[in-house]
C-alpha cells in the first residue's frame, strides 16, 4: 500500500495539494504527485515545472513529469497563480521518486479563490480511488 | 490474393452508416478540376516495353539547360553518392521497429545530426524532417512551445522569405490559432530592414523567421535582426540554405551573446541542395537545429551516443518523450519518422566534398551568379532588382511581361527562371535566376545570347 499522508488532499490525476497557511499568505498551496504516481511512471529522468507568474485555471496542464518509459502532463489541482516552483528537480528530477511529498514538490499556488474542497479527494478517499483503480 | 479486406456488403454498410453513395463522395471536399481523372496508364507491359516507353518519356523532357532555382538547387552529384545510397544495406525497407537494432543506421543519422550541428553551429540536430517548407512549419509551432516569454503566438514572416514556405507554413500552423504577420521588404536593396520591424518592438510577439539568404539570394543584415529579435524576447527561426553555409557565418553565431546565448534559436531548410537531385520536386528533406535549452520542443527522431551495460559504444533514439508513440496527443509533433534515405544521400555528400569541397561549391555557385548577373545587366532592358550582396540567386527586372520571354528560352533548350509575377506583382516584370557550379561559362554564354536574341527581335517585332 502507497504512502497516503493525511493531511494533503489529492486528485483523481494523482497530484497532491498541501495549504500552507504559515509560510505563505493565506490561499497558498503546494502541488506534487502522489507516491503510487511516482511509483506508476518509474525512474524521473526530467521534470518540467512551471513558470513563476503564470496564471493557472484549476485542470490546466502545467508541469511535466517524464520517466524512462512514460511522460505524463501534471494538472494544476487549483486555479490562480505560481509562486514558486522546484527548480532543483531541474538537475535532480530524482528527488521526486525519493520524496514526492517533501524534496519532490512540483509548484506552489496563490490561489484566486477558496478552493472547492468537493472537487479535491481526502486521503482515506485518494486510498478507497486508488483500491478501485487497481481491480 | 486481395489484399483489400472488405466485401462489397462491408462497404455498402458502411457507406450507409457514414451517408453517403459510394467511396467517391467521400472526396468531394477535394475540387473537380484538381483531381487526376484517368491517368491514360496502359494495361499490362512487358519489362522491355516498359523501359522503351518510359525512355521516350523521359526523352521529352529534353535536357534543358537549367537557370532555375527559387528553392531547389541543381548541383554536381558526385557519383559515389548514389551508388554508396543505393548499396542494399542503406536502400532497404522502412525503418525497424527495434530501431537499434540497426547500429549502421543510428549511425549514420548521428553522424548526419553531427555534421547539421557543425554547418549551423547549433547544439542538436533532429533526424531530418520531409522538407524545407515543412520543417519550417514545424519550427515555428517549435517557437511557440519554446518561447514562455510569449503568450501570443504571432510570428513575423518577412515577405522575403519563400512564398511557398509561407504558405506551407499557413496550412500546418495557421489553423493552431497561429498568426503571421507579413512584414515587407525594402524595394532597392531587397532586404527585409529593421525599421520595417521596429513596429513590433516591446509588443508579445513569439518569433520572427529570417530566411538567409533571402527568396530574392539577398543577403539579410541578420546580426542586426537577430539582436532586435533577442532584445524583444522574441525567437528567431533561421532558415538557411546548407550550401551556403560554408561560406557566411552559421546561424548559431549570428547577433551578438545576450545572456550567454547568441544566434538563432531554431535553424531549419531545405537539405535538397545537399546531393539530393532535382526530381521533379521531390522526395527531398527539411534539416533542423536547436540549442539543447529547447530540445524537449524539436520535433521528430532524434539519434544519440551512448554505451552498453559493458561499456561499448552505441547508438540510440534519446529523448522519444516527446515523440507521439509515448506522449500521444500531447506530442512535439505528429512527425514520426525521417527522410532515411535522402540523409544517406546528404551524409554521403557532405562526407565526400568535406568542408573544402563544399566551400568550393558555394563559392563556385556565387561566382557564376555573379558572372551570369553582371552579363545579362548588359542586355538592353535588362537590370538587376536589388542592390544587397547576394549569394547564387538574384532578381532581373525586364522591360517587358517575363512569361513569353521564357517560353520563348525554353524553346531553345534554355529554362531561364521564375516568373515573380504571381509572388511579387510589385515588383513588375521581376525574373528570379540562378546559376550554381554546373553552369559553365558556355552555359552562361548561351543564355546571355539567347535572351539578348529574343530581347532584341522581340524589340524589332514590336
Amino acid at each position: 500500500m502507497s504512502n497516503i499522508p493525511s493531511d494533503l488532499r489529492y486528485t483523481k490525476s494523482h497530484e497532491w495539494v498541501r495549504s500552507l497557511p504559515g509560510e505563505t499568505p493565506a490561499g497558498a498551496v503546494e502541488v506534487g504527485i502522489s507516491e503510487h504516481a511516482q511509483s506508476a511512471l518509474g525512474d524521473l529522468v526530467f521534470v518540467e515545472v512551471p513558470d513563476v507568474g503564470r496564471a493557472l485555471k484549476a485542470g490546466d496542464a502545467c508541469a511535466v513529469v517524464e520517466s524512462v518509459k512514460a511522460a505524463s502532463d501534471v494538472y494544476s489541482p487549483v486555479g490562480g497563480k505560481v509562486i514558486a516552483s522546484n527548480a532543483a528537480l531541474a538537475t535532480q528530477p530524482e528527488l521526486l521518486n525519493q520524496d514526492p511529498y517533501g524534496a519532490g514538490w512540483l509548484f506552489r499556488v496563490q490561489t484566486a479563490a477558496p478552493i472547492d474542497d468537493g472537487a479535491l479527494l481526502s486521503a482515506a478517499e485518494y486510498a478507497k480511488f486508488l483500491a478501485d483503480e487497481a481491480h | 490474393m486481395a489484399f483489400i479486406p472488405h466485401t462489397p456488403d462491408d462497404i455498402a454498410s458502411m457507406l450507409e452508416v457514414i451517408g453517403v453513395q459510394s467511396i467517391d463522395d467521400l472526396f468531394d471536399e477535394i475540387p473537380r478540376e484538381l483531381r487526376a481523372g484517368t491517368l491514360g496508364v496502359p494495361p499490362a507491359m512487358g519489362e522491355m516495353e516498359v523501359g522503351r516507353l518510359l525512355t521516350e518519356r523521359a526523352a521529352s523532357d529534353g535536357r534543358p539547360l537549367n537557370f532555375i532555382g527559387a528553392g531547389a538547387y541543381e548541383h554536381h552529384i558526385p557519383a559515389p553518392v548514389w551508388a554508396i545510397a543505393t548499396r542494399g544495406e542503406f536502400y532497404s525497407a522502412y525503418t525497424p521497429y527495434q530501431a537499434e537494432a540497426s547500429q549502421g543506421t543510428l549511425q549514420l543519422i548521428y553522424e548526419y545530426q553531427s555534421m547539421v550541428c557543425a554547418l549551423t553551429g547549433m547544439e542538436v540536430s533532429n533526424a531530418s524532417l520531409y522538407d524545407g517548407a515543412s520543417a519550417l512549419a514545424e519550427a515555428c509551432l517549435m517557437a511557440v512551445r519554446a518561447n514562455r516569454a510569449a503568450n501570443s503566438r504571432r510570428i513575423l514572416l518577412p515577405r522575403a522569405v519563400n512564398p511557398t514556405y509561407g504558405q506551407v507554413a499557413h496550412s500546418i500552423a495557421g489553423n493552431q490559432d497561429i498568426v503571421f504577420e507579413t512584414v515587407d521588404f525594402d524595394r532597392s536593396t531587397g532586404r527585409t530592414l529593421l525599421e520595417s520591424l521596429r513596429p513590433y518592438g516591446g509588443q508579445d510577439v513569439t518569433a520572427l523567421v529570417i530566411q538567409q539568404p533571402n527568396f530574392f539570394g539577398c543577403l539579410e543584415e541578420v546580426d542586426q535582426l537577430t539582436d532586435w529579435a533577442h532584445q524583444n524576447k522574441i525567437l528567431v527561426v533561421a532558415v538557411v540554405n546548407p550550401i551556403s553555409l560554408a561560406l557566411l557565418k552559421p546561424p548559431g553565431q549570428w547577433g551578438t551573446p545576450i545572456e550567454g546565448h547568441q544566434g538563432a534559436d531554431i535553424v531549419c531548410g531545405e537539405g535538397q541542395p545537399l546531393g539530393v537531385p532535382l526530381s521533379a520536386g521531390g522526395p527531398y528533406f527539411g534539416f533542423m537545429a536547436t540549442r539543447m535549452q529547447y530540445v524537449r520542443q524539436m520535433p521528430g527522431r532524434i539519434v544519440g551516443r551512448t554505451v552498453d551495460m559493458e561499456g561499448r559504444p552505441g547508438f540510440s533514439l534519446t529523448l522519444q518523450a516527446r515523440e507521439q508513440h509515448i506522449r500521444r496527443s500531447k506530442a512535439t509533433s505528429n512527425i514520426c519518422t525521417n527522410q532515411g534515405l535522402m540523409v544517406t544521400a546528404a551524409t554521403i555528400y557532405m562526407s565526400l566534398l568535406g568542408a573544402a569541397g563544399l566551400e568550393r561549391v558555394a563559392a563556385a555557385s556565387l561566382q557564376r551568379t555573379a558572372d551570369l548577373v553582371a552579363a545579362l545587366s548588359e542586355v538592353a532592358g535588362i537590370k538587376a532588382a536589388f542592390t544587397a550582396p547576394r549569394f547564387h540567386e538574384a532578381v532581373l527586372l525586364l522591360d517587358r511581361p517575363v512569361a513569353p520571354v521564357l517560353a520563348a528560352l525554353a524553346r531553345r533548350g534554355i529554362f531561364g527562371g521564375l516568373d515573380l509575377i504571381d509572388r511579387y506583382p510589385e515588383l513588375g516584370y521581376a525574373l528570379l535566376v540562378c546559376a550554381t557550379e554546373t553552369k559553365l561559362t558556355a552555359d552562361i554564354d548561351s543564355y546571355v545570347g539567347a535572351l539578348a536574341d529574343i530581347m532584341q527581335s522581340s524589340r524589332a517585332a514590336a
